[in-house]
């Protein structure tokens, strides 16, 4: 027996889920099944579709339909079904490497095309299934296994990414605001268009450990501490704002949606034919 | 649904992977670690807040309803 959310949303089968104790990314997963709860969505018209990676786990745990794709490809496999069924709400779950490095041109093209996707990047600094190699999200001077002397890379702000890329809608939180995080994925799903969502997790073992971050529990008083809300930051100087990082709502536009643009030509057709 | 109040703190100790999460940011230090597995210390301070079941990576402690008990 576990809680209703829990029996609800996931497949209780396959749990308890095979990631790390300690690691972020359990929190992020229930606060979008939280947030698909708060919204009341039909579980047979919601599709999760991810690529590879620790993050891309997260589809097998949760009953919705899944598709659970190759390294990267996760937005490409989750336009196909967009176009192919429009009236499904399509969530993709995605790591920093597999939506930044291996899937960044996907990434960028589908936040250019606006297309009605709802994408959460759980970014935990480091590619952790395969062993701890440096990721486009690990911070300059960091170690990683292929960064033993520290990273010379400067780290991808993966939000500003797909704010210039054209995302419509776009936030961060971490896996300490659980509950800013379902509330961004609510405003995602409702959002018309291509929104990105970055889940700042926590990786207390590739990453923590490596980078002597200290327990699970010290990273997550770390991004109590350092997070700023978007709203409190406007308040404050830069140099108040000195080596911290926003959490909130980051962009909120309106621009036309993919699918429609589509279904517009199709209708032209239809009626001239 | 049940209400606040007859909720109740419930530990799928099978589950729980002893990250200590839940033991830390529990206001009301009700909660302690015991080889590696999470235990309720001090129930009477419990407030049920639920924020060690929203921050529980897991799923492994929750606030149920009276019928979760008993099964």
């Amino acid at each position: 027996m576990t809680n209703a959310l829990v029996e609800n949303y996931f497949r209780v089968d396959k749990l308890p889920h095979i990631w790390c104790p300690g690691c972020g990314h359990g929190i992020l997963m229930r606060s979008i099944a939280k947030a698909i709860e708060n919204l009341g969505l039909d579980k047979d018209k919601v599709c999760i579709v991810s690529g590879i990676g620790c993050s891309s786990r997260a589809p097998g745990y949760m009953d919705f339909n899944t598709l659970h794709t190759t390294h990267g490809r996760a937005l490409a496999f989750a336009t196909g079904v967009k176009m192919a069924r429009p009236e499904l709400e399509v969530i993709v779950i995605t790591g920093d490497g597999d939506a930044s490095a291996i899937g960044g041109n996907h990434l960028i093209h589908a936040a250019r095309r606006n297309i009605n996707i709802t994408t959460i990047v759980f970014n935990n600094n480091i590619y952790g299934m395969t062993g701890g190699q440096y990721s486009p999200a690990t911070p300059t001077g960091d170690l990683g296994t292929t960064a033993p002397y520290g990273n010379i890379d400067r780290p991808f702000d993966i939000p500003k990414l797909a704010a210039a890329a054209g995302a419509t809608y776009v936030g961060r939180a971490t896996a300490y605001h659980a509950n800013l995080l379902t509330k961004l994925v609510e405003n995602g799903i409702q959002n018309k268009g291509f929104s990105l969502i970055e889940g700042l997790s926590v990786c207390p073992t590739y990453y923590g450990r490596k980078n002597k971050k200290g327990t699970v529990v010290d990273i997550m008083k770390w991004q109590k501490e350092t997070a700023v809300d978007t709203k409190v930051a406007a308040k404050l100087s830069p140099e108040q704002l000195e080596g911290k990082f926003l959490i909130g709502e980051l962009k909120n536009e309106a621009e036309p949606e993919y699918t429609e643009e589509y279904q517009k030509i199709i209708d032209r057709f239809v009626k001239e034919r | 649904m049940a209400n606040q109040n007859e909720k109740k703190l419930i530990v799928k100790k099978s589950w729980c992977k002893g990250c200590g999460i839940c033991v830390e940011f529990c206001p009301k230090n009700v909660l302690a670690l015991n080889h590696e597995k999470v235990e309720i210390i001090d129930i009477e301070k419990c407030i049920k807040c639920g924020l060690c079941e929203l921050r529980c990576p897991d799923f492994a402690i929750y606030l149920g309803g009276m019928e979760d008990e008993e099964k």
